[in-house]
């Protein structure tokens, strides 16, 4: 799939996100905007995985640590044929659907790991990539995304040492920095820089890169499958709530829903820059 | 003559690990304590110490059960259910997976710890998360059968160890009914009233029944060693031919065995329970039998209890 393809794919991924949200009338619209692009390129370019056959035992796994950005996921399960778009967009969060505000492995078809309460995703990671690599001498890939904010929580800094601990390198984690967590920016609420040198200092290989540019993320995901004995950091440089010029870099987007309007502005917003591609 | 619990534990481990190859231990630089040493030794490379960080070892063992392995996390009875609820919650019980949660040192059995290291309400907290099953190993010949049913069984599970000694059931009583996961067993049959005991309390209740036999009381003894799923129908049946019940256990009064023979029985019969306990108090640092005695688990205090429940059977109270 070429870039420009897959730029519009991510585009695509915003506007499902968008309308379920807002048929659900509730959701994490800034978080899931921030990662569409990341998304993408593992749907769509990186992760071996076969639809027709999710537990493929031999598939890459990816575990969104972030769980509210779970529409986007969704989002991109959907477009990969794990179920229909329709259902998605009209079942987002309620009664009886398949599709929990955060992800449930046992309800959604596609969604590897039940996350939701942040700080938990990474260490299931490690899980995977431990009994890959010493149990099962197996060669996929583990991959998760995590939030920026959600790295206040102790358990990731445990996870980060226990992944150098085994140098997992089968093991990739990819950090949104979109700097704005549900309260305000990440760094008034609990400062996290500098970033790279922490997570370095901890035995990761750090990379960083534009979260919004396809090319440098395929680079940087190509890269990471090179290093040996590390596990590997990508820091995503992103804008949370992207796409939409009114719900970008605000925490007011990280957890309401648009109203009528609101929708209607988004779309058209979103629509253009689908038709600019 | 009474034996270690966690040595049994530990020895188990390893026998269970020759039986089942998907069996990983993890532990959290305690396993000298927990006594997973010996599995590390026999199976080193199911092995991992994760080192002071329970709520990451939670949620590796949740990874690693995503890959059809059968992890069991061994860590302190505290810590594992209160430090790492959230982990215990999100990352193993509401997906359901097959992970094993070791819970040495219950009760007040790291007694000179004092109330840091003491676990007096593990039982309550993973009894109240869906999904989750919980065993109480009450003596050393009951571990091996008791890891093997939470093993064998698909789905998250607490097994609640101990770090004293205790003698086996079967030097107690002559040929214990056999252990079943979901059934308490009878241990004494009586009429007058129904004790029932989890954990390593048997041996001081077995001590009060003879106590009491004497002065013309005859008790049924029932050990509950699945605490979830209860033992329904025994619990029932017992309250139906006895007409009063009294429950022991090495935890606090709230929301342990007792509270969940009491949520069974209160829908059916209205008969008196009494809960012998420890009194919802913090404990302090001291010898094991002396501060069972002291926080309300004596010999005493069982028989204080059972004469509270007849007096109120008597009087329709």
């Amino acid at each position: 799939m070429s870039i420009k393809e897959l730029e519009r794919i991510a585009n695509e991924l915003r506007i499902l996100t968008l309308k379920a949200i807002y048929n659900a009338q509730s959701g994490h619209i800034g978080g899931s905007f921030s990662c569409a692009e990341i998304i993408t390129v593992l749907y769509f370019h990186k992760l071996k995985i076969n639809p027709k056959d999710p537990l493929w035992e031999d598939r890459d796994r990816f575990i969104l640590s972030k769980g509210h950005a779970a529409p986007m996921l969704y989002a991109a399960l959907a477009k990969r044929g794990f179920f229909s778009e329709e259902e998605f967009v009209n079942n987002l969060r309620k009664i009886g659907g398949r599709f929990q505000g955060h992800p449930d492995m046992r309800k959604t078809p596609g969604v590897e790991m039940t996350t939701g309460s942040l700080g938990q995703g990474l260490s299931v990671a490690i899980g995977i990539a431990l009994g890959a690599k010493y149990i099962d001498k197996k060669s996929y890939k583990v991959c998760t995304l995590l939030g920026d904010g959600e790295l206040n929580e102790g358990q990731i800094w445990e996870a980060f040492m226990s992944a150098s601990k085994y140098k997992l390198d089968n093991l990739i984690c990819i950090c949104d920095r979109n700097k704005v967590q549900l309260d305000g920016n990440t760094e008034e609420i609990m400062p996290l820089e500098p970033l790279r040198l922490k997570i370095e200092a901890f035995g990761w290989e750090v990379l960083e890169v534009d979260g919004h540019n396809i090319e440098e993320i395929i680079r940087a995901l190509d890269y990471a499958e090179m290093v040996k004995s590390k596990p590997i950091c990508i820091i995503a440089y992103t804008i949370k709530g992207k796409g939409v010029s009114f719900m970008e870099n605000t925490h007011k987007w990280h957890g309401r829903a648009p109203n009528r309007e609101e929708y209607e502005k988004a779309l058209e917003e979103l629509m253009k820059e689908g038709t600019l591609i | 003559m009474k034996k270690s619990i966690r040595e049994a534990y530990g020895e188990a481990l390893v026998e269970l690990g020759l039986e089942e190859p998907r069996l990983v231990v993890l532990d959290a630089d305690v396993s000298n304590s927990t006594r997973t040493l010996y599995f590390a030794k026999k199976f080193p490379e199911r092995f991992f110490n994760l080192g002071i960080a329970e709520a990451n070892m939670m949620g590796i063992a949740a990874g690693l059960a995503l890959l059809g392995k059968i992890p069991i996390v061994n860590t302190f009875s505290f810590l594992a259910t209160l430090r790492c609820g959230d982990q215990i919650r999100t990352s193993i019980a509401y997906p359901r997976l097959n992970v094993k949660i070791a819970g040495a040192y219950g009760g007040l059995s790291d007694s000179y710890d004092g109330p840091t290291h003491h676990s007096i309400t593990d039982i309550s907290i993973m009894r109240s998360i869906p999904n989750m099953n919980v065993l109480v190993v009450g003596a050393p010949d009951e571990v091996k059968e008791l890891l093997r049913i939470a093993i064998k069984n698909d789905g998250p599970v607490f097994i609640r160890l101990s770090r004293g000694e205790a003698y086996p059931v079967k030097e107690l009583i002559s040929e214990p009914p056999p252990i079943d996961f979901g059934k308490g067993r009878i241990l004494k049959e009586g009429e007058d009233v129904t004790i029932i005991v989890t954990g390593v309390l048997i041996e001081r209740v077995l001590e009060a029944s003879k106590i009491l036999e004497n002065e013309g009381i005859s008790t049924r003894i029932v050990e509950i060693h699945t605490i979830k799923p209860i033992d329904k129908s025994l619990i029932l049946e017992s309250a139906l031919k006895t007409g009063a019940i009294v429950t022991v256990e090495e935890h606090d009064i709230i929301g342990g065995l007792g509270s969940a023979v009491a949520e069974v029985i209160s829908q059916k019969y209205s008969i008196p329970i009494e809960i012998v306990g420890i009194e919802d108090t913090f404990t302090e640092s001291g010898e094991y039998e002396a501060l069972l005695d002291k926080y309300g688990l004596g010999i005493y205090n069982i028989l204080e209890k059972v004469k509270k429940v007849l007096k109120r059977m008597r009087e329709g109270k």
